[in-house]
Order: C-alpha cells, then structure tokens, then sequence
C-alpha cells in the first residue's frame, strides 16, 4: 500500500500524540464522572433507596464509558508499542491495582441489585467506592510518576527492563510530588461526579453532592497550583539534546536526552500552551460555582478543567511521553515511540471512520436516558440496578 | 535467562485467558439466542416470547459483566507481563487490538446498558435493535480477537526491521484475511453458539424435571435444539478447517496433535488412542484409522504430512540458517543505518529464520557462539510436549461429535416427535451443561499450547516475550488473580443458580393485555389453555 504516504511519518506521529489526548480526556470525561459517582456512594446517599438512585444515574452507561479505557490500552498499543510494553510493565503493582479496583465496577453494579440484605449490598458499595477512588488515585499519581522520570532502561535489543529491589521500585513510585498529582486527579474527578449528581438527582442526595464537590473543587485547584510552582522550582525536566529525527525509526536509542532544565522552559517556547492550565483552573472554579444551580453546567465546566489538566501535562512534556530517570537516551518521545507509518495510516483510517459512528450513537443512547433518577424510578422499574 | 520468570508469566495468562473464556462463549451464543427469541416476541407479540427474552437475558447479564472484568486484565496484560512480545510485534498485533475497542466494544458495552434498562424508554422495534446490535457487537470482538491470535499462529502481512528492531506491518489486508484467523473465527464463535445452545437446553429440561415453567422451557428447548445443532455442525466442519488450516503453516503442532513422530506415506492414518511417549518418539498401544489424517490434513492422498523427526531436522537448517541473519543484522546495527546493498541482501536472505536464531538465547546470549549441542538442542526445543496436546485435541472432538448426537435428538424430538421428552434424555441434558466449557477450554489449550515454544510462530519465542519483572511481583499478582477471581466466580454461579430456581417473572398487565386483545383466539385455541404459564 503506497497509500499511506499521503501523510509523512512526522505529521501522523503528532496527530497520535494528539489522539492519545483526545483518548486519555474522553476517558477521564465520560468513565471519570462514574468513577466519581462510584467514589462519592458512600458519602452522598445514606438509605438503600438513595444508593439506588445514584447507581442508577450512572447503571445503563458505565459500561460504554469504561471501553473509553480498553479502547486506550489497544490504541497505544497500536500507535505507541514501546509506550505500551514499558510503561504497564513498569507500573506492574500499580496497574495491578488499577484492574482489580476496575474489576470490582461491573460485578459491583451488576451484582449488587440481586441479592436483598445490608451486608450484600453495603458491601457492594464499598466495592464500588474503590472501584472509583483508586484508579482515579493511581492515574495522577503515576502522571505524577511521568513527570519526574520513571527507573527503566532498554537494551541494545530494544529490550525493556528495570532494575532495582522489588519493594524500593513500588514504595518509590508513592513520592510526595506524585501523590500530589493522586489527590489533583481525585478530587478532580470527586468534582466531575458531583456535576453529574447534581444533574441527574434532587433532594438530599443533591444536597450532599454540592456540599462535597465544592470541597473537592477546592482542594483540587490549590493542589493543582501547588503541583504547577512545585514543577517549576523543585522538578527538573527532560530535553532533546540530538538533532530531533522526526522521521526517523522508532529506536529511542538513537536520540540523546539529558534530563536537566525545566519543564515549564515549554511555557517560554509556545506560550500559548498556558491556554491548558488557565483552563484547567477556570473550569474548575466555575464548575464549583455552577453546581448549585444543578443545569449541568457544572458538568460542562469539570469536563472542560479535565481536558486543561491533562492537557497541560501532555503540553509541557511535549516530545517526550515516558522520559527514563535512570538512563535519559530511552526515553520515550514522540519521534522514537511510535509505530512504523503504514500502521500508523491504517489505524487513522480506521478511527476517522469509526469515532463519529461511535460518537453519535453514544449521544443517541444519552438523548434516550435523558433526565432525572427518583426513587419512584427505581423502585418501579424492574430492570433498574 | 531466569526461567522461573517464562514459567509464571506463562500460567498466569493462561489462567486468566482461561477464565475469560469460561464467560465469552456464552456471551457470544446466548446474546443471538436472547436476540431471537426477541424478534419471535416482535414479530407475534405474544407476552411468553418477552419472558423468554426477559429471563434469558437475565442469565446473560449475570454471565456478561465477569466477561467484561477478565477482559478487562486480558487488554493490558501484553504490556504487563510480555514487554517484548509488545515491544516486538505491537506493530502489527496491536491494530486488531485497538479495531477491536473502537468497532465492537464500544457497541456491545454501549447499547447493553438500554438493553437492560431501555424497556420501558424504546419501541418494541427500537430495543429489539439493541438487543442485536450487542449480539453483533459481541460477535465483532470475536473476530478481531482472533485476527490478533490468528496472526500469532500465522504471521503473514509482517516484515522485520533492522532499524527499530521489531516485526512491522507490510500489509493490513493480508492481516486482515489471514486464512488461520478466518478459520478460527467461525469455529471459535461456532463453539460459542453450541454452549449456549446446551445452556439453555439443559436449563429447560431441568424446568421440564421439576414441572415448573413449562411453556417457557419448551419453547426454548426448540429453539437451542434446532440453533445448536447447525452451530455443531459448523463447529465439526470448521473444526476440521482449522485442522487443515494448522497443516498448512503449523506443521508441527499437527504432527503433535497426531502424535505423528515419523513421517507416514501419504495418505496417513490418523491415530484415534494411543499413549504418546516423547522421550522414546513413539506412541504406545496406538489404535488407528487408514488414511483419515492424510484426508483431513491435506486434502488428498498423495500429499505426505512431515512427521516430528523430519520437522526437527528443517528447524535445525532454520536454527543454522538464523544465525547467520543474527550475524547480518548485528553488522547492520553496528553501522546504524550506513549499510550496503551487500549487507542488507544478507540480511534479507536469511531474515525468515531470525527467530530461530532466538531459540538458542535460552543458551547464549549471542547465538553467535552457540556450540553444535545447543544447536541441536534449539531444534529439539521446537516439539511441544505431545500428550496433553494429543489428548486434548481427542477430547474436544469427542465431545464435539456428542453434542451432534444431543443436539440432534433433541431437535428430532421437538419438531416432530410433539415435544414429548422422556426423563432420561432430560437428565442428559441437564448433566452435559458443563461439557462444551470443557471442550472449549481444551482446544485453546490445544492451539496455545501446540503453539509452543513459540509466541508468534517462528518468529519470537515464548521464553524471549517476557517482562523482566521479579519473581516477587509475579507470585503476588498470580495469587491475587486466583483469589480475586475464584471469589468471583463463586459469587457468580451463585447468582446464577439463584436466578435459574427463581424463574422468569410474570408481566402480569401485560400478560392480561394480550389475553383480552386475543379473546376470540384464546377460545379456540389450544394455547389458551396453557398461555399464562405455570
Ligand atoms: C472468541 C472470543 C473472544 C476471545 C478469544 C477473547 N475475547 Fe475478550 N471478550 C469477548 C470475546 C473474546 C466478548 C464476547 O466480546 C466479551 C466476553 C463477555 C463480554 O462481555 O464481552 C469480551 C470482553 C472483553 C473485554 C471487555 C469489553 C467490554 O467492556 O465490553 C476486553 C477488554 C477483552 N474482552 C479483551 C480481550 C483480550 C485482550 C483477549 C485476548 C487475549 C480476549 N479478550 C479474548
Ligand atoms: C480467551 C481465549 C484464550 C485462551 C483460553 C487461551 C489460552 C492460552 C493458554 C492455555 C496459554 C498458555 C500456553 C502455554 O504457555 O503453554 C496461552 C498463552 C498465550 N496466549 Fe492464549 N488463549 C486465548 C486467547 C488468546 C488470544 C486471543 C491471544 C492473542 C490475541 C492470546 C495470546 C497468548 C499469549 C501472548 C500467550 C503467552 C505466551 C505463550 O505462552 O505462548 N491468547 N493462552
Ligand atoms: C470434531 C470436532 C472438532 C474438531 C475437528 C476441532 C478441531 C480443532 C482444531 C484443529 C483446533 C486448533 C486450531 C489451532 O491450532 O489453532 C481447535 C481449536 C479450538 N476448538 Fe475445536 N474442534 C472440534 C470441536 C470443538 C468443540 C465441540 C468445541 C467447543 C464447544 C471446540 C472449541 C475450540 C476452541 C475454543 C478452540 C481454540 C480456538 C481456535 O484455535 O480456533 N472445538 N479445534
């Protein structure tokens, strides 16, 4: 197929730059507000009957929202191979972690509505608030993880590995700057969750939805900031320091990186990048401010911060995607990471074709769910969670 | 090498492979038999088809969501556990991973939620569409999957690159209609269809044991019976595809599904029993039928199928024939990138046996220096362990031509025998339940396992594709996994069986709706009889 040179390597490695973006936002956008959900259960509703309520804003679209992550493990292992073999071997324990946290999600939402009596149920609601709390946790601590530089080498055979003592390489991962970046990303999704219970519920559960997102919110903007000054002064960054082969094989051997600088030196050179964190922080504060008014502007508003926040990480670390504290020449770029261009071609294709499909019938099933979940709902309907 | 590290890494993908696929056949059969029954519902309106629907698709929801969490471990655990299989063939391998994602997953996971929820929020027409439109969805995941796993049986489309040092997509079509996948694919989603065919039988019958729910175990008896058995068909004659299919590029996982140590003239016999002895290459007490294999394997009578021992002997040319491309492409990396035609041709002559080259890592780090003993020994390393391949191929089988004969009975017995089944062929039917579980089990196994000692056939081996984690953070992960998951599954057939005792509920108003639209009809009708069920 000669086809594929109608774009060159170079354009189509931003342009999968950009849609890893698009992925990890559209995620973090539409599985982050059930997540959220998952994580404000306990908190917000008290009774069964309030429980069910708010599993039930959620039930019937959890499921497609999750694939928004399946759909993100495939996608970079097509469009990124290396950034796929090392960084889930890397975080072995956390990812880990993540599956089974994520694991417990459908069997919780599914299973719990089956079986009557307290235990099976309150049961479930923890489950559920762990499916919710701990990816959405581990997710900005490992970002947190991304910015400081992750301890993995790659041989000449382009082989990954990653020395070190067992428990030193999990415990190192749980630094300060990364749990930082943890509790950003988890109140940032608590505020996202809140949005959307103030949409889709009333009364007391709305209440308490608005009391916690707005702590959420705050929490998320100062922790937020502070990560911002702490990568500016405390944090330093990654630069090319060979000429960028932006065609070039994806070998990251053949590229030189030093890790010195700052990150935030991006900021001098494309200053219209602060667009991301100015947004970031603007969404977030006005989502605060929105939720009492419970249009789904709220909703609106976190989503748009979501997408400022992790474009603001994606932005600064621009070329780089997974940079290696230990040996700085394997570190992942946007030049060396990729797959080779006919695949890269092919799987445009197959995405410029399938997302707006997959786009507009998600927006028809919404359009079919449209409104708010009562109690009367869920007691009638038999088909309810 | 630490081999302790291959050895972990390989049993805890298999195990939780395993486990997916205790739930994906019956996803894959039950969301069309579910989609059926519907459309009989759309098509007569009559309220015992909606229960039907209702009720099956209760015990699909149950089995669906631990689908869904086991696969969710499945995507990620390529990058987790085999880093360099990622590394090394994501090129190709992940394309069909992430198709997948964007083409079925998205539909199934999307419309499943209003499939559950929407019944009161759609036209009867709009959530019979849903209701297909997972079953499709399901369905596309399977044949994705299994262009993945076809092209690691058969890797067509793919070239190796010096440059990035890993194998790289040359064609997409020829990945895309990879003969193996295609094979796969049908007997794969076949299999799927008799499980679920034999859930929902012998569920039925068990109603029809217990005199409970008699109008709805009926009708779904006739309805397995008659979809199952074409799907068992399938799965024999497709079967037998995938047989010649592996002939065609998987010499020696045919030879040990055969147990076949020398080459036979053509046309040879297939071995029906027979106990395998690796070390001595024969099979003991071996009983055997004239000619079948050289029918099934070939497709005619004069071509040979190549025994063990003359496999072990071309890989032995391959393994020397590797070497030298290893050697090629050390030359070419060393001059990073500033390479001769001359280097280059060499390279490219010998580059198909690469992998074989990477047999002799186990050994030497530079294949290089390989002494003529562990040349040998790589080549000898290209035979899986026969028996449990033998014997899990001759399983299956069985068990395939078992549920003709089950299937068969059943579908005679209801369309022209007036449904009147004796006792016995109920119990059968309730006791072979867990039968195509175990077939299903047994021929992945009987693929992955005859795959051995490669990932990707020929091209990377099992014991190269691993991640260099530690022991450590294997052990605690296996360990969580087979807790996690064995709590898990408990729960679920809990559910199940609480389910199944508790029955399909009636629609009352709508049960009493139809009975009055339907006055004139119910008089004379014998259905008027038994229409509200029980
Ligand atoms: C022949 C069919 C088949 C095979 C071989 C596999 N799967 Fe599977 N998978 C399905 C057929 C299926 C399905 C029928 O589509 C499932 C099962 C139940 C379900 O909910 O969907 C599913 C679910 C499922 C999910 C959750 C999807 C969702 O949220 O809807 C993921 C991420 C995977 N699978 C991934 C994998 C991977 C990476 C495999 C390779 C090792 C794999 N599956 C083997
Ligand atoms: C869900 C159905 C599947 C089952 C039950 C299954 C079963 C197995 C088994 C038993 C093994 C271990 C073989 C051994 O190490 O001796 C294995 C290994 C493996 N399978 Fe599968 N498999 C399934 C689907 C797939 C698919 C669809 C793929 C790829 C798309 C795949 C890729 C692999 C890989 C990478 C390994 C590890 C390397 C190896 O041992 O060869 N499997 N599988
Ligand atoms: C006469 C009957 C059958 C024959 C001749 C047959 C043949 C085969 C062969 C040759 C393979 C290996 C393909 C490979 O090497 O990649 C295979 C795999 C498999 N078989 Fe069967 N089979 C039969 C019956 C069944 C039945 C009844 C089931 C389940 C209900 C089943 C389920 C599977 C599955 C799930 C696989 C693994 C996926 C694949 O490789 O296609 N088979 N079968």
């Amino acid at each position: 197929m000669i086809l594929h040179d109608l774009i060159s390597l170079d354009v189509l490695r931003v342009i999968w730059w950009g849609l890893l973006g698009v992925l990890l936002i559209g995620f973090a956008a539409t599985d982050g507000f059930d997540m959220g959900v998952g994580a404000l259960l306990p908190f917000v509703a008290r009774t069964d009957d309030e429980r069910r309520v708010v599993i039930n804003t959620v039930g019937p679209v959890w499921e497609g929202n999750q694939v928004w992550f399946i759909l993100g493990g495939g996608a970079i292992f097509a469009a990124w191979p290396p950034l796929y073999a090392v960084s889930f071997s890397g975080f072995y324990l956390a990812m880990f972690a993540v599956l089974a946290a994520l694991i417990l999600r459908p069997v919780g939402f599914k299973y719990r509505s089956k079986r009557e009596g307290h235990a099976w149920r309150n049961g479930w609601d923890w489950a559920l608030f762990v499916g919710g709390a701990v990816p959405a946790l581990i997710f900005g601590v490992a970002v947190g993880n991304v910015l400081q530089g992750v301890p993995f080498q790659i041989t000449e055979d382009l082989m990954p590995l990653y020395p070190g003592a067992f428990h030193a390489k999990f415990l190192g991962l749980l630094n300060p700057f990364a749990l930082l970046a943890g509790v950003v990303s988890l109140t940032m999704l608590l505020l996202h969750g809140a949005g959307w219970l103030t949409l889709k519920t009333e009364g007391a559960v709305q209440r308490r939805a608005i009391a916690i997102g707005s702590v959420a919110g705050i929490v998320a903007i100062l922790a937020y900031a502070l990560a911002g000054v702490w990568l500016a002064y405390g944090i330093p960054g990654y630069a090319l320091t060979s000429e960028v082969a932006a065609n070039g094989p994806s070998n990251p051997l053949l590229s030189t990186v030093a890790h010195q600088g700052s990150w935030l030196a991006a900021y001098a050179l494309r200053p219209w990048i602060a667009i991301a964190p100015v947004l970031g922080i603007a969404g977030m504060a006005l989502a605060i401010l929105a939720m009492r008014k419970a249009n789904g502007a709220a909703l609106i508003f976190s989503g748009l911060a979501i997408l400022g926040v992790i474009a603001s990480v994606g932005l600064t670390m621009f070329p780089f995607i997974l940079p290696s504290s230990i040996q700085p020449d394997a570190s992942l770029t946007v030049w060396d990471a990729s797959s080779s261009h006919q695949t890269l071609f092919v799987m445009l294709v197959v995405s410029v074709i399938f997302v707006p499909i997959i786009l507009a019938y998600t927006a028809w099933v919404y359009k079919v769910l449209w409104g708010k979940v009562t109690t009367a709902e869920v007691t009638e309907n038999k088909n309810a969670y | 090498m630490d081999f302790g590290i291959v050895e972990l890494s390989r049993l805890q993908f298999a195990m939780t492979a395993l486990y997916h696929f205790l739930f994906v056949p019956l996803t894959l059969g039950l969301s069309i038999l579910v989609a059926i029954m519907e459309t009989v519902y759309v098509m007569t309106g009559r309220p015992i088809w909606r229960q039907m629907t209702k009720f099956w698709a209760t015990l699909f929801g149950i089995n669906f969501v631990l689908g869904v969490a086991t696969g969710i471990t499945m995507e990620f655990q390529f990058g987790m556990n085999w880093s360099y299989y990622s590394h090394y063939v994501g090129d190709i391998f992940g394309a069909p991973l992430a198709i997948e994602g964007l083409m079925a997953f998205f539909m199934e996971a999307t419309f499943v939620g209003l499939m559950f929820f929407g019944w009161d929020k759609l036209s009867r027409v709009g959530h019979l569409t849903v209701t297909w439109l997972v079953a499709i969805g399901s369905n596309f995941s399977a044949l994705w999957i299994l262009i993945a796993n076809g092209w690691m049986q058969n890797p067509v489309g793919a070239a190796f690159n010096p440059m990035t040092m890993r194998m790289e997509m040359t064609s997409f079509f020829e990945v895309l209609f990879n003969e193996v996948a295609q094979a796969k694919f049908v007997h794969t989603v076949s299999a799927g269809y008799v499980t679920a065919s034999i859930f929902v039988l012998g569920v039925s019958a068990w109603y029809m044991l217990k005199g409970r729910h008699l109008e709805l175990a009926r009708r779904s008896i006739a309805v397995a019976a008659a979809f199952g058995l074409a799907s068992s068909f399938s799965v024999v004659i497709l079967g037998d595809e995938s047989g010649y299919n592996a002939s065609l590029n998987q010499k020696m996982k045919l030879a040990a599904i055969e147990a076949m140590w020398e080459t036979e003239p053509a046309p040879a016999s297939f071995t029906l029993f027979g106990i395998p002895d690796q070390a001595a290459r024969e099979t003991h007490y071996a009983v055997k039928i004239p000619f079948a294999m050289g029918l099934l394997g070939t497709r005619s009578l004069t071509e040979e199928i190549p025994g063990i021992a003359d496999l072990v002997s071309q890989a032995e040319t391959r393994v020397r024939s590797g070497i030298l491309a290893y050697d090629a492409l050390m030359q070419i990396r060393a001059a990073k990138g500033n390479v001769t035609p001359e280097e280059t041709a060499a390279f490219e002559e010998h580059s198909k046996d690469l992998g074989f080259a990477f047999l002799l890592k186990r050994y030497v780090d530079d294949p290089r220096q390989a002494t003529e003993a562990q040349i040998v020994q790589a080549a000898n390393d290209t035979v899986p362990t026969v028996w449990p391949i033998f014997w899990s191929f001759r399983i299956m089988v069985a068990l395939g031509f078992s549920f003709i004969a089950v299937l068969g009975y059943f579908f005679v017995v209801s369309n022209f025998r007036g449904m009147r089944y004796p006792r016995w062929a109920l119990r059968l039917a309730v006791i072979v339940i867990p039968a195509p579980w175990i077939a299903a089990e047994l021929g992945w196994f009987t693929a992955e396992f005859g795959r051995q000692p490669w990932t990707v056939d020929g091209v990377l081996p099992t014991a190269l594709s691993v991640s260099h984690l530690s022991v450590a953070d294997l052990a605690i992960t296996l360990a969580g996994f087979v807790l996690f998951y064995t709590v898990l599954f408990i729960i679920e057939m809990g559910l199940m069986v609480k389910y199944i005792r508790k029955g399909p509920y009636q629609d009352v108003a709508e049960t009493e709706d139809w009975m009055r639209r339907h006055e004139a009809r119910l008089k004379t009708s014998d259905d008027a009889v038994t229409m509200p069920a029980e």
